[in-house]
């Protein structure tokens, strides 16, 4: 009988951030020759437990061994001539330069003191060819499609001799037939004895090409299972913490607490596409309602929010606002109409981190709050307190730079740039996360609020019970479509899950 | 809370992470303030009308044109053309009064013309480095780079690279002029640094420069016309030039458009980091940049009254430029 | 025709210059004679070699501003140390370059201060120290030390700047193309944090090119102090923004990562040119074309570039 010895080994790890913990005694196993897959919400610690993985963070506690020695790696240059590369999410490579240099910078092939090009393309040529991507590797990488650099990548991976291969979320920007290929690709590594950790959010691709699957949360592993043993519906409640009988029994009962939605449909759109992020997407929101906007991540919600708010330019599809079909050019044409956005990365979309929670607040609604462009400073002021004491906003003042609040107040001065517009149709993008519990609590109330006085609320979330106990209507994304629309009485965790994993809902829901 | 992405260079002493907020926001005062007592100590016949006129004079085109450069670094871009876009103006406002291109009935006419259309003009090309740089997305140093070059030849062209000499009193009272005693020249820098101060703080098109500087995603999703506002700002940077190239002839009685307004880009730039606004954008302050622009010219003044040769002034002004910006890197990170 | 598409698009440049050429030739008399193409080599050699360091500095993604400032100072004290002979005027000038040039690279590398900012304090502070060695005047170089043989002398007919600048640009290219550096000097400008993370030595690669950027400038004054016979402490303006456009119109983009030192060579040369033709037009006589055009062409030039590159820029967003 031959002895169990995993490839990779990561017990224990700790890791906190200023005091935050981001892990809590993780641990991961990978077998030689197996493709793992790594999942959780966002937060979960996934992208953490990597980066100590290939020496990104240094972890607090706990131990790594790899291939049998007990292994720290110091930076990711150190984990890959250890042995371990990894394919990040934005492609880590240059895309200027040539195929075969993309393979090969760090680790030139000279002959007589100089480059020997003949023979690093001849080398490329043959590395890609076992993944059978037959190209030019002298033409830039940028010449080629998305798949094919992701080939590139995991080429580089394997001439620097990796015996562990980690893929974070490879196919987001992948169209379905380049995900076959990669698929394939995946297989061969596997036949020719690498290993892989798999970091997707699509579940079909993970029960198409893995062994088994770690599932992450709260900075916690879980559960690992072989994939075979565990159904989808089973995967989405353990990422999402739900026991699947308490859900099962739960979801019979139909929500309480009436709808305030008016008959009046604010926006309507219709099969959206853009790229391969959305493929058909179909949503409305009514007046005085919060629709829901549930789906894992890489569903392609954000991506649809975009669209509705003029901020991107479908390929196809139809929006009516207000019962006319509008296609806004620019955020600016929707702001017109009365819509506003809270995006879900406040740093890179929302906050403008110099200016004061006043100039901040105030971003949106300054054109209306001026005459002939002087800003009135009185209304201004009035408006900054006004919204400051209804949000309960804690700052030592208007004047403070708004980067210096926390997370949570942060929020309320971006949902704040938008109430005081008196907008019609609001879309908040994860409204709540990386918020504390308190602030969380205030958000939510502060939300549903706001759709009992008549505004319409489109709210995009990845937790569970903020979808469903706030919403009115949910609809759920699968793969860039809209596979279900739950009305309030058939809103159910079940519905959702089933929703999310499978793409159609059970008895409990209707079929969107 | 700001999080840094590079550890920090070298080790400071204590003292110095104290002083670096209070360095980061009256240092350049301080910094004026010591320099103006030194001098009040060493300078002979420094505190006189006629040192703080020279001063003064010597440095208002220079900071007319930091003021579009701190607009234009605001919105986190920047432009090399300006001192091309003065030797436009410059070139075209003599042929105007001369009365070489239409025959003026009165010269007050002619005058008044020659005031207001070389600055559009070069409001209009600035206006053209703005459109370059949003509608091709051209990074603004390539962008500008295009009128840097192209700019001056342009400006000769009206002359056929002559010098145009003239003795109009109508036309150069903004270079020579006086109202109770103080240069014109002053007094339009002077008006120009408090409209420009206002417009950033007081009114939506300054707030959106600011905004576009600091996040530009974040302002479109906020309904900021990015590209027009970035537009705008190229126009009031050439706006700036040409008043400045308006200034410099007037005073020069000469219109050379080989030698109006060459450099003053980097001196303008020099202003700007001197008064510690970043380059990066989305901070700016205008009064800083005029205290920046005072400093290097109060430091060449400095020099030069203590009989240390104008280049050595070159030197210390690259010191004073790395000092401002190090030390902006330090507070900021 | 498609070839003909497929060749303008990679030497769009050599095939424009060579144009150019053709036209000059054939409506200029004495256009291809010996007199005027070597003193046209001998004068762009210079320029060229001004531009072979910043297109280095330019691939990295970086610039230096300081180029124009530091070949005017290292042009006086090449001429001060002229008397000593042609090689001790030779290294001086090119080592003040490159102390210049190791000036920037550690105020960008060490105090992570913008290349745009550092080399304009480098620009000013070897351009004062230009004057005040030179004490604001021209510093005439001697002409008994065989010094100026650099500048004015020939090689087998052919003007020694020439060979210098063929030499120059032959060891450039052979780095591009055949070193590690050369690779690890696109890498860095196509990418710097994939760079870091394929454990490229980012750092090294920048002190490098700024440092090579400074000796080439340093070269460029002392071939500036032979061939006109003085030192002069205040030339060299705007060079640093006529190099860049060379290196521009050469293809190479100015955010980095792609480039190549033939096609700045020919930047170069096409700029040169524009000029060239100019006067010949002007010695014809028919109609008087000044010295502005040449401003204003080049201007056109690189217009027309930079609009082609946006597009270049716009396809590899599109597919990234």
């Amino acid at each position: 009988m031959i002895e169990h010895v995993p490839l990779l080994a990561m017990e224990g790890i700790d890791k906190q951030f200023s005091g935050v913990p981001a892990l809590v005694g993780a641990s991961l196993s990978i077998d030689p020759g197996e493709v793992h897959a790594l999942v959780g919400q966002n937060g979960a610690g996934k992208s953490t437990l990597i980066k100590i993985l290939t020496g990104a963070y240094r972890k607090d506690a706990g131990m790594i061994s790899f291939t049998g020695k007990s292994v720290e790696f110091t930076s990711p240059e150190a984990a890959q001539r250890g042995g371990i590369s990894t394919i990040y999410q934005e492609i880590n490579l240059i895309p200027f330069r040539s195929v075969t240099e993309n393979i090969f910078l760090g680790r030139a092939l000279k002959r007589y003191g100089l480059l020997n090009w003949s023979k690093m393309n001849e080398e490329a040529e043959a590395l890609l060819r076992r993944f059978d991507v037959k190209i030019d590797v002298r033409q830039p990488l940028f010449a080629y499609n998305t798949a094919i650099q992701q080939m590139v990548s995991i080429a580089r991976a394997v001439s620097f001799q990796a015996k562990l291969v980690i893929m974070d979320e490879p196919t987001s920007s992948l169209a379905d037939h380049e995900v076959e290929v990669l698929n394939g690709v995946i297989r061969q590594l596997r036949g020719d004895g690498f290993s892989v950790v798999f970091v997707s959010h699509k579940l079909d691709e993970l029960y198409a090409v893995c062994d088994r699957v770690t599932v992450m949360r709260d900075g916690r592993s879980v559960a690992t299972a072989r994939m075979a043993d565990i159904s989808k519906l089973e995967l989405v409640a353990t990422m999402l913490g739900r026991d699947l009988q308490t859900v099962k029994r739960e979801g019979q009962t139909a929500f309480h607490g009436a709808g305030h939605a008016s008959d009046r449909t604010l926006i309507v759109a219709e099969g959206l596409r853009v790229g391969t992020r959305v493929k058909d997407a179909s949503l409305s929101v009514r007046a005085g309602e919060i629709a829901g906007l549930a789906g894992l991540l890489g569903s392609g919600r954000t991506e649809v929010a975009r669209l509705i708010f003029g901020a991107d330019q479908p390929d196809a599809g139809t929006i009516t606002f207000d019962g006319k079909p509008v296609a806004f050019r620019q955020p600016i044409d929707a702001i017109a109409m009365g819509v506003g956005f809270c995006s879900e990365d406040r740093k890179v979309e929302g906050i403008v981190p110099d200016m004061s929670v006043r100039e901040n607040l105030t971003l949106a609604i300054l054109p209306r709050l001026a005459r002939s462009g002087i800003i009135d400073e009185a209304r201004q002021s009035e408006i900054v307190d006004d919204f400051v004491a209804k949000l309960g906003i804690k700052t030592t003042g208007p004047e403070q730079k708004i980067r210096e609040l926390s997370g949570g107040n942060q929020q309320k001065v971006l949902l704040a740039r938008w109430l005081c517009m008196n907008p019609k149709l609001l879309i908040l993008d994860e409204p709540t996360r990386g918020i504390d519990v308190g602030g969380k609590a205030d958000i939510q109330a502060l939300i549903r609020a706001l759709a009992d006085s008549g505004l319409g609320v489109l709210m995009i979330s990845s937790e569970l019970e903020e979808v469903i106990e706030g919403s009115d209507r949910v609809f759920v994304l699968r793969d860039g479509r809209t596979v279900a629309e739950l009305p309030r009485s058939a809103v159910s965790e079940l519905a959702v899950m089933t929703a999310m994993a499978q793409g159609e809902a059970t008895a409990d829901g209707r079929v969107g | 809370m700001a999080v840094s992405d590079r550890p920090t260079a070298g080790a400071v002493p204590a003292i110095a992470t104290e002083l670096g907020p209070w360095l980061s926001r009256y240092g350049t005062l301080a910094a004026l303030a010591l320099l103006i007592l030194f001098n009040l100590a060493v300078t002979r016949n420094f505190a006189t009308w006629q040192t703080l006129n020279i001063n003064l004079t010597q440095v208002a085109t220079i900071v007319i044109v930091a003021v579009g450069m701190t607009l234009v670094i605001a919105s986190g871009g920047i432009d090399l053309s300006v001192g091309s876009l003065m030797a436009i103006a410059a070139a075209l406002a003599p042929l105007i009064f001369l009365n070489r291109i239409v025959t003026f009935p009165s010269l007050y006419l002619g005058v008044a013309i020659a005031f207001v259309v070389p600055v559009l003009l070069a409001g209009l090309f600035g206006l053209f480095n703005g459109w370059l740089i949003t509608r091709y997305r051209v990074q603004p140093i390539v962008g500008t780079l295009i009128l840097f070059i192209a700019g001056r030849g342009i400006a000769q062209s009206f002359t056929d690279s002559n010098q145009v000499i003239f003795s109009t009193p109508e036309f150069q009272f903004i270079g020579l002029g006086r109202f109770f005693g103080i240069p014109v020249q002053v007094i339009i820098m002077v008006v120009i640094v408090v409209l420009a101060a206002w417009v950033l703080r007081r009114t939506v098109f300054g707030k959106q420069i600011l905004a576009i500087g600091g996040n530009e995603a974040a302002a479109r999703l906020s309904g900021v016309r990015v590209d027009r506002i970035k537009q705008l700002v190229y126009a009031i940077s050439g706006l700036c030039s040409g008043i400045a190239g308006l200034i410099v002839i007037a005073r020069n009685s000469a219109a050379d458009s080989n030698l109006v307004g060459l450099g003053v880009e980097l001196d303008a730039i020099a202003a700007v980091a001197v008064g510690g606004t970043l380059l990066t954008g989305g901070r700016a302050s205008v009064f800083a940049t005029l205290i920046g622009a005072l400093i290097i010219q109060l430091v060449r003044f400095t020099l030069l009254a203590n009989g240390v040769p104008d280049a050595a002034a070159l030197v210390v002004k690259a010191g004073l430029i790395i000092l401002a910006v190090w030390l902006q890197r330090r507070v900021a990170t | 025709m498609n070839f003909a598409m497929q060749l303008l698009r990679s030497q769009g440049v050599l095939v424009v210059l060579l144009l150019l050429i053709l036209f000059g030739a054939l409506r200029y008399d004495h256009f291809l004679g010996q007199f005027n193409i070597l003193s046209f080599l001998r004068y762009n050699a210079m320029f060229a070699l001004i531009a072979l360091g910043m297109c280095f500095v330019i691939m990295t993604g970086g610039i230096d501003l300081s180029v124009g400032s530091t070949a005017a100072m290292s042009s006086v004290i090449a001429a001060y140390v002229s008397p000593y002979g042609l090689l001790p005027g030779l290294v001086a000038g090119a080592a003040a370059g490159l102390a210049v040039g190791v000036l920037n690279a550690i105020l960008i590398t060490r105090l992570n201060i913008l290349p745009f900012i550092a080399t304009l304090a480098g620009m000013l502070a070897a351009s004062g120290t230009g004057l005040l060695l030179a004490h604001n005047e021209s510093i005439g170089v001697s002409y008994d030390s065989g010094f100026t043989d650099i500048g004015q002398g020939d090689v087998l007919g052919f003007p020694i700047p020439a060979w210098l600048a063929i030499l120059a640009y032959l060891l450039g290219s052979l780095a591009l193309n055949y070193l590690p550096f050369g690779r690890n000097v696109l890498a860095v400008g196509g990418g710097e944090d994939a760079a870091r993370l394929m454990g490229l030595p980012v750092d090294r690669v920048k002190f490098t090119v700024y440092a090579l950027s400074g000796l080439m400038a340093g070269l460029a004054g002392v071939q500036l102090a032979a061939q006109f016979g003085a030192g002069q402490p205040t030339e060299g303006v705007g060079w640093e923004l006529f190099s860049i456009a060379s290196v521009v119109v050469g293809g190479t983009l100015l955010t980095g990562g792609v480039g190549s030192v033939g096609a700045t060579l020919s930047g170069v040369l096409l700029l040169g040119l524009v000029f060239n033709i100019l006067n010949f037009e002007n010695g014809m006589g028919l109609v008087s074309l000044r010295a502005h055009w040449q401003s204003i062409l080049r201007g056109a030039f690189l217009l027309i570039v930079v609009i082609i590159q946006s597009r270049l820029a716009l396809r590899v967003r599109r597919n990234a």
